[in-house]
């Protein structure tokens, strides 16, 4: 009888899901940490300490990388392995193949920050990992597809379920833009250098198709999906029109792959596909707000939990910036616009408000929502949750108005000519115009960064929580099966 | 014909309009019929349907 055990083997395989979680949140802690210092260290240079170990260049990748495949993408695997589970109704397909993803992908992370502080980088923005790194990316990649469409073939449930949609997407779109913008060729076998197989501005240009694609598929169509499950799991109630999530599905993945090279204006590339790209950026606006809409209207009739609900303020606060900051891009998309505010704090800005306002703040939300689910018990404390929530928001804030101040002043300073036609500012005074707000930078993300901290101590405490319970639960029945023994 | 296509410029053109083609399929197919309406409608609550058993424990 040793065998029946309270932990039997569940239908669902949560452990990978607890592991992804975990992880996601300690990358979560070393990416904004690292984000956090070359914050200060752009405040205070003499943070830099002459260590080129952790200069800002070094220190920037693992920041991006930490966040972005470490954070976002550890809570990707997680939520879309908990998600396709949930809403088929069956087990993920194989076992091995999703611990090899896990494995794997936590091996890239950290093959990927110590490459970049010892100097190695391919230097494409979101994709430094030099070509060994790339070629593993490449193999867990295929693992996670053939683990997550091996499911969604062997659902119970008839329909696919739109969040499976956004995260199929996510997960196609991101193995064609990782292995076309790694197109490489190493110097030698045994070397970590490689030059990519684009030149010039074929080169640019197919860096920024990945670049903003990995905005469009990986940090928006994949939350997109988390949003799809957890607002509505959240709430309560179901998402406001499922017609709505189809066509925002079809447009978004329409239309984003066109977009890329809106970060190339003014450049030598040709200057119909910037205004191509900058077309289809405006048009972006529309499938993005419809689906804002569509997770903002869910919550109508049931308003009040706003109120009453931290984790609901999470995730409507999360829709809030993603319709905030798919304003913001078109608008920043158009030329006359990214005159001014191409190469200045203003995009520092709103790639923050959409990655802290959108993409960590809707995983928040999602975690406090499925962490308790996953260990079977209740959150620690919603006290701390409501914390963590206005430490985050006011950390945005001040992150993003420092950035509008800083990134605008800058623009308008480079653009300044004095009577004579000639620069009325030099550089280094646009400098010292910008550092106060540097500093406010800085300090909105410690703010961040301690409700973070807040968030890992909650999570802590339910999963030990979570677990007491199970061994107290597994030693009541153990003794009630001696004592029907006896 | 096959010459006509061989040109990048047509073949972006076209491209471009049977990707709206679809676009437009898919809207008109989504919001087309009051029967297909609801079906799709339905489907929202498929995040509800294993609402029951959190945790899905088999007791051997």
């Amino acid at each position: 009888m040793a065998a029946v055990s309270i932990a039997s083997r569940e239908q669902y395989n949560f452990d990978v899901v607890r592991q992804f979680t975990v992880m996601s949140l300690f990358w979560g802690v070393v990416g904004m940490l690292a984000g956090l210092y070359i914050a200060a260290e752009l405040a205070w240079p003499l943070l830099n300490f002459d260590i080129p170990y952790i200069t800002f260049g070094r220190l920037r990748p693992v920041h991006t990388s930490g966040v972005i495949f470490g954070f976002g993408g550890s809570a990707l695997f997680a939520t879309s392995y908990y998600i396709v589970q949930r809403t088929c109704q069956t087990r993920l397909i194989s076992d091995a193949l999703a611990k090899f993803t896990f494995w794997g992908w936590q091996a890239v992370i950290v093959l990927a920050a110590v490459s970049y502080m010892l100097g190695y980088s391919q230097g494409r923005e979101y994709a430094e990992m030099e070509w060994p790194i790339d070629i593993l990316i490449e193999v867990v990649w295929i693992a996670y597809m053939v683990v997550f469409i091996g499911t969604i073939m062997r659902r119970k449930q008839p329909h696919i379920y739109v969040a499976n949609w956004f995260y199929l997407a996510f997960i196609l779109a991101t193995a064609l833009l990782h292995t076309f913008n790694n197109l490489a060729v190493p110097v030698n076998l045994f070397s970590m250098k490689s030059y990519s197989l684009f030149a010039g501005s074929q080169d640019a240009m197919v860096q920024w198709w990945y670049g903003h694609n990995a905005v469009g598929f990986i940090l928006t169509a994949g939350f997109l999906g988390m949003m799809y499950y957890f607002v509505p799991k959240q709430a309560g109630r179901p998402i406001y029109s499922y017609r709505l999530s189809i066509v925002h599905f079809w447009a978004l993945t329409f239309l984003y792959m066109w977009v890329g090279t809106h970060h190339l204006h003014w450049t030598a590339v040709p200057d119909w596909t910037s205004t191509l790209a900058a077309t289809f950026s405006i048009m972006l606006l529309l499938p993005s707000w419809g689906g804002m809409i569509n997770g903002i209207m869910t919550l109508s009739g049931a308003w009040d939990k706003l109120r009453t609900d931290p984790i609901m303020r999470f995730l409507a606060v999360a829709l809030s910036f993603y319709g905030m900051s798919t304003f913001e891009g078109p608008m920043m998309a158009l030329k006359s616009v990214n005159a001014l505010s191409h190469y200045t704090d203003w995009t520092i800005g709103h790639v923050h408000s959409g990655t802290l306002g959108w993409v960590a703040m809707i995983t928040f939300g999602s975690f406090y929502h499925m962490i308790p689910k996953l260990w079977n018990t209740k959150l620690y404390s919603e006290r701390l949750v409501y914390w963590h929530f206005w430490l985050a928001t006011i950390g945005i804030l001040l992150y993003i108005v420092a950035m509008w101040i800083s990134g605008i002043g800058q623009g308008m300073m480079w653009r300044t000519f004095d009577d004579f036609g000639n620069l009325k500012y030099s550089f280094a005074e646009t400098v010292a115009m910008v550092r106060p707000f540097y500093v406010m930078r800085a300090v909105g993300g410690l703010f961040f960064f301690s409700g973070v901290l807040i968030m890992v101590y909650n999570v802590f405490k339910t999963i030990r929580q979570g677990t007491q319970e199970a061994a107290e639960l597994e030693a009541k029945y153990a003794a009630k099966l001696a004592q029907a023994g006896a | 014909m096959i010459e006509w296509l061989s040109n990048s410029g047509n073949v972006k053109a076209l491209g471009l309009v049977i990707f709206f083609m679809i676009f437009v399929g898919i809207v008109l197919w989504v919001y087309g019929s009051k029967k297909r309406s609801q079906e799709l409608e339905s489907y929202k609550n498929i995040p509800f349907l294993d609402d029951d058993s959190e945790t899905k424990e088999h007791k051997p």
